[in-house]
């Protein structure tokens, strides 16, 4: 599914951010960057280090608060303290670290500052566990997005890596409501992993989230993206077609080698 | 084949020191006929209680990640306080024994404060705390023995007969609150968001589990815990002594180990402390009875808590 | 370890130079460990003497019965701090050896009160109880106590490494008439009448522990040998929840105030009394002879023993329990 090369198409903005500035002392993280991102999309995002990839992500996830700038979901303006607000709004992030506990259970990893509680007086007073449930909605969520795993009670540190980066990826398909947000997700995979991944990533945009993915990764954000943000000097160089422009050309902007009015427009998107 | 057969018994938490519980049990059955009797396992349940108590406390706090030197001290403070405020201050005997449990929780509180406010390494801050309690002790016992407690405080010490054994209350009492614990870290969101910390503190904070509410949490249980066995420890010898916390750190430290809990944090089995407190008072028995030094006692419980360090890093897969 | 060194000499040199200033006699003592009662009370019977001598009296303790490394800084700071006598109660008898002779090689006079380093001469004298003659005792009462009967015994002593359990222990095997070591044995005496021997640590909750192992081995004593009080009052505690008490003897060593109690109610038959307040009054007092006329005492000077007990047995002599609380240690 991709989008019309030009010109503003029909898709709704879920997220915004205008002219969001960050600075760390004398250090200047975030120098007003927007970003723009569409329902039902997944927007790459690229930038060598330090150009402020993470910061970005960051603010939009909630782990950071910017120092200037506004951030809109679905035209609303938020304000977002904590990451736990930003989940509260319905926006997800796989961590790059995946933020798993790895001797607990695939359930509990998934659940996991999210319990389900068992009903009635006793079940609530105490947070008593309702393990069961657990175990069989994280059935559910994994098997809908075809991650072959059988036992959810077997502990995280004992899956592959590709597999553990499922579960996060579940985990977030599972809670999100409107974005998905992805730091890294193929790093130390290998390949046949890392297209593991990547369909994961189809099937969460399939069910109508939309999906930030930041990557290294130039083979993979070119095969998956519907647009490509490039993230530079802590500035939105330009957002691009990956079916029009070429992969050198965008690591020329994204590096610098190539400034963003030198591209031909029809490789633009918007 | 020896290796797959560490790896088996690896596998299940408990299975370890459940296994090495009972190989000694038989051993020591082996070597002297007045080993397995009721009354003698009566005995050891009784001799393990205040260690064991305290362990339920230091096992929620090495799950989390933590250490507390301090829990043998702020035990003998709390001892002391309540059966000092009875004797010496003429308090009502259930009132004191409130004040010494509310004097082990706040040493509790004060070092979950200092924790996760403070952000200290729980080893430094139990060490300091462990000499503040140690002092404040020494202080108001006035380094004597308080004696003639009054009756409520050794209550939990009387016992009552049970198939040909005497069993004491403080015993029933210990494993009420081990079943508790156990349930509680198994099956309640509290439970489970300690091991979380414990085992990915970043993970935990980045999926919305309050980690410093989780962690003063710990703290204060586990004083709770060793307010309850500083009043076990009245119960059983029936003074407030001043000269006791020294060996208690280590004996509970050992008693976790030995019981299978990770000193990493996040893995391990509250039961398992019991289990290890129990295997100490079974070789110190079983020893004794086979008329063998102490100094042996030392020597195999070193290399019980060696081979239970090495069965820890040998059931961990993926070296996390 | 290197910030408790500098903030210890800073204090001492602190307290050295106002003490100089007044040009006052400094005295150091060293003791095992800060809080044990018995040490307390040696602390106590210096700081007297001191007092009433005018004399500075600098105070150090290790952190554990085994904490060699304190006390050889303490040592070493007592002297930069201007100590001309250092009275100590080394926990690691051979080990605190040449702290004690570099300080010797500095005029400084050595005095090991209670435990004796290891040789012996690595201090000028030694202040001590005769912890040979303290088992003697009780084991003559015992002996004498019994009749005829036929003794079931148990020892509760201390734990390995740690020499003063050793020749109490054997004492009372001596006074008893049992197979004796001699009083320079390091090894704990065996004989078949002590059905039981175990570890008691000095502690009260673990001499219960010891006590009420060794009744599961022998559930007939008769006789309980405990190296200290504390203990005495732990075998007590596990004998009487057998129900065993009454046909039990319990003999101790110490003669604390604290267990005052426990002799005249019978808990403790007999004690054998030690004297820590003397010794640390007499450190003090030899110390102050040396500054004045720079002799110095030598060889082992006995601090002395008695037995006391409210029930006396003829051929045994001993001090009743009233005589034995206005000569105890320790409050009460």
């Amino acid at each position: 599914m991709s989008l019309p090369a030009s010109g503003n198409g029909p898709t709704p903005l879920v997220l915004e951010a205008r002219r969001l500035v960050k600075r760390y002392g004398k250090v200047t993280a975030l120098d007003g960057v927007d970003l723009d991102l569409r329902a039902g999309e997944i927007l790459g995002v690229i930038g060598d280090n330090g150009a402020g990839k993470s910061q970005l992500i960051m603010a939009l996830s909630g782990a950071m608060v910017p120092d200037e700038g506004e951030v809109r979901l679905d035209g609303k303006p938020v304000h977002f303290r904590s990451p736990i607000e930003a989940r509260r709004h319905g926006i997800e992030t796989v961590y790059q670290g995946l933020a798993v506990a790895p001797a607990m259970t695939i359930a509990e990893n998934l659940f996991l500052g999210r319990e389900i509680i068992k009903p009635g007086l006793c079940g609530r007073l105490l947070r008593i566990i309702d393990k069961e449930k657990m175990v069989s909605q994280a059935r559910q969520h994994m098997a809908s997005l075809q991650i072959g795993i059988h036992s959810m009670t077997q502990a995280v540190e004992t899956l592959s890596g590709g597999q553990r980066q499922g579960v996060a990826v579940a985990r977030s398909a599972a809670f999100a409501r409107h974005v998905v947000i992805m730091d890294e997700p193929t790093a130390a995979l290998g390949v046949k992993e890392g297209n593991m991944v990547l369909e994961l990533i189809r099937k969460v945009r399939d069910r109508g989230l939309a999906v930030i993915l930041i990557s290294h990764n130039m083979p993979y954000v070119f095969e998956i993206a519907d647009r490509i943000h490039i993230q530079r000097l802590g500035k939105r160089a330009a957002v691009v077609d990956p079916k029009r422009i070429s992969m050198s050309d965008a690591v020329a902007v994204m590096t610098g080698a190539k400034r963003p009015d030198e591209l031909p427009t029809d490789v633009l998107a918007h | 084949m020896e290796l797959h057969l560490l790896r088996t018994a690896a596998a299940g938490p408990a299975l370890a020191p459940l296994l090495a519980l009972v190989l000694t049990c038989v051993f020591f059955a082996t070597q002297s006929d007045r080993f397995l009797s009721p009354q003698n396992f009566s005995l050891i349940l009784q001799q393990e209680m205040v260690v064991g108590v305290i362990a339920i406390g230091q096992t929620l706090i090495i799950l989390s990640a933590g250490i507390d030197l301090s829990c043998g001290m702020v035990m003998a403070l709390g001892s002391i306080v309540m059966a000092k405020l009875a004797v010496a201050g003429g308090m009502n005997a259930y009132l004191a024994i409130l004040c010494g449990v509310a004097t082990t929780v706040a040493f509790g509180l004060l070092n979950g404060a200092l924790v996760t406010l403070v952000r200290l390494p729980s080893f430094i801050v139990t060490l300091g705390t462990m000499n503040i309690a140690l002092a404040l002790t020494q202080i108001y016992s006035e380094a004597q023995t308080v004696t003639e407690v009054p009756a409520a405080m050794t209550a939990l010490g009387n016992t009552f007969s049970l198939g040909g054994a005497e069993i004491s209350y403080g015993v029933v009492l210990m494993l009420v609150l081990y079943a508790a614990a156990w349930l509680a870290l198994r099956n309640t969101v509290s439970g489970r968001h300690v091991y979380a910390v414990g085992n990915d503190p970043e993970a935990a904070r980045l999926t919305g589990i309050a980690t410093r509410r989780v962690l003063i949490g710990v703290y204060a249980v586990a004083g709770l815990m060793y307010g309850i066995a500083s009043l076990l420890a009245v119960a059983r010898t029936g003074v407030g002594d001043s000269q006791a916390g020294e060996t208690e750190a280590l004996e509970a430290i050992t008693a976790v180990v030995l019981g299978g809990t990770s000193l990493f944090g996040g893995r391990g089995l509250v039961l398992g402390s019991l289990l290890g407190a129990l295997i100490v008072g079974v070789i110190r028995n079983g020893l004794t009875l086979m008329g063998v030094s102490s100094i042996y006692q030392v020597l195999i419980t070193g290399i019980l808590v060696i081979l239970a360090v090495s069965m820890d890093k040998l059931s961990r897969r993926k070296g996390y | 370890m290197s910030f408790h060194r500098t903030a210890l000499t800073v204090v001492l040199f602190a307290v050295a130079g106002i003490a100089s200033a007044a040009d006052e006699l400094v005295i150091g003592l060293i003791t095992k460990t800060e809080t044990n009662p018995f040490f307390v009370a040696m602390r106590d019977g210096a700081a007297a003497e001191a007092k009433a001598k005018g004399v500075k009296l600098l105070t150090a303790a290790g952190k554990s019965v085994t904490d060699n490394a304190s006390q050889v800084t303490a040592v070493e700071n007592m002297v930069a701090a201007g100590a001309k006598t250092i009275l100590i109660v080394p926990s690691d008898t051979k080990a605190i050896v040449p702290a004690l002779r570099k300080a010797r090689e500095k005029g400084v006079l050595i005095i090991a009160l209670d435990t004796a380093p290891d040789p012996m001469d690595a201090a000028d004298a030694l202040f001590a109880t005769d912890n040979y003659e303290a088992g003697v005792l009780i084991g003559q009462y015992a002996k004498a106590a019994m009749g005829g009967k036929k003794p079931v015994i148990v020892t509760l002593d201390l734990v390995p490494g740690l020499s003063v359990g050793t020749p109490r222990h054997n004492g009372f095997m001596k006074g008893f008439g049992l197979n004796a070591p001699d009083a320079k044995a390091t090894e704990l005496g065996k004989d078949p009448a002590v059905t039981c021997m175990a570890d008691a640590f000095g502690d009260q909750a673990k001499g219960q522990t010891a006590m009420e192992n060794c009744l599961q081995k022998s559930p007939d004593v008769n006789l309980v040998y405990t190296l200290n009080e504390p203990v005495a009052a732990g075998a007590y505690n596990a004998l009487k929840k057998a129900g065993k008490e009454k046909g039990v003897m319990i003999v101790s060593i110490d003669g604390g105030c604290e267990a005052m109690k426990n002799l005249s109610s019978g808990v403790i038959a007999a004690t054998s009394q030690q004297y820590p307040i003397k010794m640390g009054a007499m450190g003090v007092a030899a110390g102050v002879e040396y500054a004045k006329t720079g002799k110095k005492p030598s060889g082992y000077t006995n601090t002395g023993v008695t037995l006391i007990t409210d029930k006396p047995i003829a051929g045994v002599p001993s001090k009743d329990v009233k005589t034995g609380t206005q000569m105890c240690w320790g409050k009460s």
